[in-house]
């Protein structure tokens, strides 16, 4: 299963090969760490050229606050033709939790950035519609960042 | 509208001409078609739908967190209150994506009642999907039907958990309990009367002209709309991708079972609602053939650090006891890494995203959950169609709403 999965990216490094920055091979999965600018052509890449059609999932990370870099964009590609499964995984800073929307590729990315925009803060460049979805919109701070206590700081009141 | 209705009383005042503006109609969070609390902003033309906007969070419960500060063990019962209707797929996908980190190797017999017990709840899902979008529909008796069927079924899980809805069954290396005395008895009777129940829902809905007038054509999605709007599960099987991730990606030894993926072209309401009509008749069959295979032996894996023992071994050794202690106090550590768990719940790709650091308890969970996806796509199947028709396409995408806000 993962010697298709390693074809694949080779493919991509021969494609360009600061494409990848790194190759993790563990638990019969793959993911690869795709530098922030690129992560759109990749993904269209892998869309266009190699069948991955569907992005099944799309989810954020916090490392903790002292980790550098801090925050991981997870993005969990299948393909509906030959049953494969690709992680790519992008990399954040602290200061710049920014990374390009994958948006105009798939539109369930959508949910999926507001979700991870909601909860962790990172901003999604170029999305169409990027306000919080499971919290109330005047929620302060982001709760799955690891910072944030479980409790929240004070009891949240609807009024 | 014409003004050829003639003697109108004064009193009532006749609109002679389309609205000049649109209208906005806040559906829900109490409606009660939208099952559960969410929230539709319909702009109206009439009774157009000219765009709708989702709501939801209202049930948000943070589980995600929870799951931070809570043992691997622990997390099983949070995942019984995500999708209420089928938490024992939650609980496989959350038990599985653990094991895939620990390497374990579940036993046969584990893996059959496994098997067995997902494929009863997932009957159990689609009986309350069909009850309520019937209902939604006006057919009220169809739901009275699919309760009973359901019924049968959450005895038969509260019998071998204890829990009627959040049975909590699997275990981080197996099951909590063996199945009880009598429960295969139990299990071939419901069987056995099933076929009958499917016949009842075939008269009383599939034939129905009403029925059909109400669904064929609604909330049109095609294939290439439906998978770059990720949908999954019946959703997608309705516009014609032959996709089933119990065949595909199998797990827990789906791959030896024989079964068929139903598919359905046309992409509509009617389309889903026979697909998981006839994805009822292939559970039933896999429901048999595990009945068939139920044999005696051991339901938890060899793992004396992760499984707890048996109460009798803590009498006898010492070592079982001081693994029971340790595990119930401090945890198991589980390897350093993360993995993405995905597996075919009731309602399509049940996808669990799990990292851990090495330490007792996980670092990140996330559950991608098919109704938070297939939710997303309602706008596009929904603009166009009357408000009427919403309602039929809000049953007919199956959605809940604790597995959409966790």
């Amino acid at each position: 299963m993962t010697e298709k999965l390693h074809e694949f990216v080779e493919k991509l490094k021969e494609e360009n090969a600061a494409w990848v920055t790194d190759v993790i091979a563990a638990f019969d999965e793959v993911t690869v760490i795709v530098p922030r600018e690129s992560i759109v052509d990749v993904c269209w890449s892998l869309k266009s050229k190699h069948g991955f059609d569907m992005l099944a999932d799309l989810c954020g990370a916090d490392r903790g606050p002292e980790e550098e870099p801090r925050f991981e964009v997870n993005y969990h590609l299948f393909s509906t033709t030959h049953y494969s499964r690709l992680r790519l995984k992008v990399l954040l800073s602290e200061d710049e939790p920014k990374v390009p929307t994958v948006t105009t590729l798939w539109k369930t990315a959508d949910w999926h950035e507001r979700e991870t925009y909601d909860l962790f803060g990172i901003l999604f460049d170029g999305h169409p519609d990027l306000r919080r979805i499971l919290l109330p919109s005047d929620f302060d701070g982001h709760a799955l960042r690891k910072d944030y206590p479980l409790r929240g700081y004070e009891p949240y009141s609807m009024n | 509208m014409s003004t050829a209705v003639e003697n109108i009383p004064s009193q009532f005042e006749v609109m002679d001409q389309s609205l000049e503006s649109e209208m906005t109609l806040s559906m829900g969070p109490q409606h009660p078609s939208t099952h559960g609390v969410l929230r539709l902003d319909l702009r109206l033309d009439g009774e157009l739908v000219v765009k709708a906007i989702p709501d939801i969070g209202y049930l948000h419960t943070g589980m995600e967190k929870l799951f931070e500060y809570k043992k691997y063990q622990q997390g099983i019962v949070i995942t019984d209150r995500m999708d209420y209707l089928n938490p024992l797929g939650n609980n496989l996908a959350y038990v599985m994506a653990a094991e895939k980190l620990l390497g374990l190797e579940i036993p046969e017999r584990a893996q059959v009642i496994r098997v067995l017990m997902c494929e009863l709840q997932r009957i159990a899902s689609h009986m309350v999907w069909l009850g309520t979008s019937a209902l939604d529909l006006g057919a009220m008796s169809v739901f009275f039907f699919c309760f009973r069927q359901r019924e049968k079924i959450l005895n038969l899980i509260e019998a071998a958990s204890g829990g009627r809805m959040t049975p909590s069954y699997f275990r981080i290396g197996g099951l909590m309990m063996d199945l009880p005395a009598g429960f295969d008895s139990r299990c071939k009777q419901f069987s056995a009367d099933f076929p009958e129940a499917l016949d009842t829902f075939d008269t009383l809905a599939t034939g129905n002209t009403i029925w059909q007038s109400r669904t064929k054509g609604v909330g049109v999605i095609d294939k290439e709309e439906a998978i770059n709007w990720g949908l999954t599960g019946p959703c997608l099987r309705g516009s014609g991708v032959e996709l089933d991730l119990r065949k595909v990606n199998p797990y827990t030894g789906y791959e030896t079972y024989d079964f068929d993926i139903p598919t359905e072209t046309d992409g509509d309401v009617w389309s889903r609602y026979k697909v998981r009509m006839r994805e009822l008749n292939e559970s039933h069959k896999i429901v048999r053939q595990a009945l068939e295979r139920l044999k005696p032996g051991p339901i938890k894996a060899d793992a004396p650090k992760v499984v707890l023992p048996d109460r009798d071994d803590m009498r006898k050794h010492m070592d079982s006891l001081i693994h029971h202690f340790l595990i119930v106090a401090e945890g198991f550590n589980v390897p350093a890494g993360e993995v993405y768990m995905p597996i075919e719940a009731s309602k399509g790709e049940l996808g669990v995203y799990m990292k851990s650091n090495g330490g007792p308890k996980p670092e990140r969970v996330h559950f991608r959950g098919p109704s938070f996806v297939n939710l997303s796509a309602l706008p596009v199947m929904s603009e166009g169609e009357m408000v009427a028709d919403v309602v039929a396409i809000i049953g007919s995408l199956d959605i809940v709403l604790g597995e959409i806000d966790r």
